[in-house]
């Protein structure tokens, strides 16, 4: 039982620490969900994968330093104590390229890889429709065979960054006469300016177009971008939900950073006393968050595999994020009204408020708890 | 960086929960707060054997430790089975005894700890006003609240004058309270006294915390069992939506306090071991809220053995350091021994 880091993640530690030192913006990026946003987003991250620190968990011939688990959780405190801006990428880097390094052939990580670390082509997740949402298995949209690939018709929605991104991963029909939904669906790639998509963008709660609506006619999509067999697209899905919610959405260094900004702020603000349990409990959960993930990464690296205790991470930090981002408004008083408010306090609420939906409702993970940690009946859904 | 416990720590646990287990530990709660201390003074020898007050003393002194981390997952297996006793406040004293200027006083008490001979109680500022089990414990200490620091014992080997008198009902009927006696032998005075209190308390804050976790765990392995045999409607209750999310909500805040209680014990730190009391004593008390609801009436009632961790998370909640106290000291922003 240790949490004392070797002097080579130390030394990793100094080394990223200093580049941060010299190359994070001095003022903030403005909002990723805006174009002018998006695209000073991708230079940043232009500018992370020129030193090699936009993927440092990736194999070197990708673009990363092919650093252990331990190392990227040092990188990510590192990252988010620096006050570094938000990955536009983060869709394609967390979901897609681990599915990618499990299931992809080696020319879909060559071609699809190193420009995903770069920033050039960001995705979006094309996997929710208006029928499908916690029930994902009910989609609709189709994958008909079409000589050297597949036509794929339809609609998803709720697709993060579809705005402004460039190409869309997700899950089609491909054989509609099975008798389980979940089986006969493929998994496949596209883009999302071919011929044949209309992409709708959609206002989140503060207006700003954070996702959209996919319609798709006919979309051709070569075989080479099906990943893995046509039909066994569910089982490729769920291994890319399971890092979704598990080590890899949520580094604990983005929280531990936050509640660090937020008991610097109650302190500035005179030790305010009505907020000051909150605030306390934010830098407890901070610190609960992180030991949480670097004991599962000690299991993880013994070669236990991740499983249903990825759905206590998804619940704790969807709700720890509201809290934290609450209680800092309501620290601020009447200047926390302001949708601009110091610090990006507004913002961050506002992408808070989506945490307990997206990445399979909490509802949905409490269901996971319940019947595969504590082994409780299966209920009527 | 290996953040997990090592094979021999959680052979520990299970050697420790088997004997627990196997010695009809509910029986001995209840005695014992009907004051009758036999059951559990014999059940506190067999803990003793085991090492786990031995973990606490240094080795200089017939002990194996210091080790707060077996410590604290000793505590979390005598949460997990309600052992009364004022096992904290033992664990707490041969931490301030501990203080290396305080060696004479070491030499004296600490090897009777180690063997389980000497049960400890003690008073000490950031304590609360009260020395828990007062009428039973071999010895009493007492820190004064002067600034300068006043170490006595108020009390040495017990005796029929401990004076059921003093005793009041704790909220955990297991748990006997008395007020601390006054005057008593002076064994220190000064800067080594405070040191050493100070440092008893952040003892005595882990210690509660792991007991705390390892309440709020039996609470919920005992509802979820009980949510599986127990039928209405015609379907186990465990079957229904609304149980199930207490449940896991339960879970998911026990799982998150069980690192921060293991990190604690590895820093010593006293914004971490007060981050641990909060959180532990936080999700037990919760637990415990759950548990009695989804048991309903049955769940109500002083018979049923629930009862026993159902006051126990209540109890450990206020004991060493309230929430407010404890979050005051993670902020920076509180006294961590009660001297300013
Ligand atoms: C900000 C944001 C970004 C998103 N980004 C993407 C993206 O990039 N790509 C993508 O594909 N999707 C994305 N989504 C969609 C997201 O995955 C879905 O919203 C989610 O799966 C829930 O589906 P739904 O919204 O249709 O709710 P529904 O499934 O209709 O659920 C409505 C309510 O009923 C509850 N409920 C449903 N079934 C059960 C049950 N069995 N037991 C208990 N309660 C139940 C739900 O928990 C919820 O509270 C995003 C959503 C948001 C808010």
């Amino acid at each position: 039982m240790d949490l004392t880091y070797s002097p080579g993640d130390q030394a990793f530690r100094a080394e990223a620490r200093a580049w941060l030192d010299a190359h994070v913006p001095a003022a903030p990026l403005p909002s990723l969900e805006t174009e002018e946003g998006f695209a000073a987003h991708r230079a940043w991250e232009a500018g992370l994968a020129a030193d090699r620190w936009s993927v440092v968990s990736w194999p070197l011939a990708y673009g990363g330093r092919d650093c252990g688990l331990v190392r990227w959780l040092v990188f990510e405190e590192e990252y988010w104590a620096a006050g570094a801006p938000g990955r536009v990428g983060q869709n394609g880097v967390n979901l897609l390229a681990p599915t990618l390094f499990d299931h992809g052939t080696e020319e879909q990580r060559a071609r699809i890889l190193p420009p995903m670390a770069r920033g050039e082509v960001v995705w979006a997740q094309a996997w929710s429709e208006p029928e499908a949402g916690s029930d994902l298995a009910s989609l609709r949209s189709r994958a008909v065979r079409a000589d050297g690939g597949w036509l794929l018709s339809g609609q998803k929605t709720w697709s993060s960054r579809a705005a402004f991104a460039d190409r869309a991963f997700g899950l089609f029909r491909s054989e509609p006469d099975t008798p389980k939904p979940h089986q006969g669906l493929t998994y496949l790639m596209f883009d999302l300016r071919a011929p044949g998509v209309t992409v709708r963008p959609i206002g989140r709660l503060d207006g700003k177009p954070a996702f959209a609506e996919l319609f798709l006619d006919e979309v051709f999509v070569p075989d080479e971008d099906v990943i893995g067999e046509p039909g066994s697209g569910w089982r490729v899905a769920m291994s890319t939900a399971g890092n979704e919610r598990g080590l890899t959405l949520r580094a604990p260094g983005r929280f531990l950073a936050s509640a660090d900004r937020l008991a610097a702020l109650w302190h500035e603000r005179g030790r305010d006393p009505y907020t000051r349990d909150r605030v306390a409990d934010a830098v407890i959960g901070a610190r609960a968050y992180r030991l949480f993930t670097y004991a599962a990464a000690s299991r993880f690296l013994e070669g236990e595999p991740l499983g249903p205790e990825s759905s206590l991470n998804k619940v704790f930090w969807s709700e720890y994020d509201i809290a934290l981002h609450e209680t800092a408004l309501d620290l601020l008083g009447g200047e926390g009204e302001a949708a601009d408010a110091g610090g990006g306090w507004g913002e961050g609420y506002v992408f808070s408020l989506a945490g307990p939906i997206y990445a399979g409702t909490n509802e949905i993970q409490r269901d996971i708890i319940a019947e595969r940690l504590l082994g409780l009946p299966k209920g009527r859904r | 960086m290996r953040f997990l416990l090592d094979p021999e720590q959680t052979a520990f646990a299970r050697s420790l929960d088997a004997l627990l287990t196997a010695a009809d530990t509910p029986a001995a709660v209840r005695s014992w707060g009907a004051g009758d201390h036999a059951a559990g003074r014999a059940l506190w020898s067999r803990i003793a054997d085991l090492g786990v007050f031995a973990l606490a003393v240094p080795e200089a002194y017939e002990g194996l430790g210091p080790r707060p981390v077996e410590v604290a997952v000793a505590f979390v297996e005598l949460g997990r089975h309600a052992v009364p006793g004022p096992s904290v406040e033992t664990v707490a004293a041969a931490a301030l005894l501990s203080e290396p200027r305080l060696a004479h006083l070491a030499k004296r008490f600490l090897p009777g700890v180690a063997s389980g001979g000497t049960v400890m109680t003690l008073a000490l500022p950031g304590g609360g006003p009260y020395v828990l089990d007062g009428d039973v414990a071999d010895v009493e200490l007492g820190v004064g609240v002067t600034g300068a620091g006043e170490l006595r014992v108020a009390r040495e080997a017990a005796g029929p004058e401990g004076g059921t008198s003093r005793v009041r009902r704790s909220l955990d009927p297991a748990r006997r309270l008395c007020l601390p006696r006054p005057g008593g032998e002076l064994l220190a005075t000064g800067p080594p006294v405070v040191a050493g209190a100070a440092h008893a308390v952040r003892w005595a804050r882990l210690a509660t915390a792991a007991q705390a976790l390892g309440v709020g765990l039996a609470l919920l392995d005992r509802t979820v069992a009980y949510v599986k045999q127990r039928s209405q409607f015609g379907v186990p209750v465990g079957s229904f939506q609304a149980v199930r999310h207490r449940l896991a909500d339960a879970k998911i805040a026990l799982e998150f306090a069980r690192p921060l209680v293991l990190g604690a014990a590895l820093s010593l730190d006293p914004a971490d071991v007060a981050a641990a009391k909060v959180a532990a004593c936080e999700a037990a008390y919760a637990t415990a809220r759950t548990a009695l609801q989804l048991h309903g009436a049955i769940g109500y009632t002083a018979e049923y053995d629930l009862s026993l961790w159902l006051t126990r998370a209540r109890a450990l909640r206020s004991a060493w350091g309230s929430p407010g106290e404890c979050r005051a000291v993670v902020l920076g922003d509180g006294a961590d021994a009660g001297f300013g």
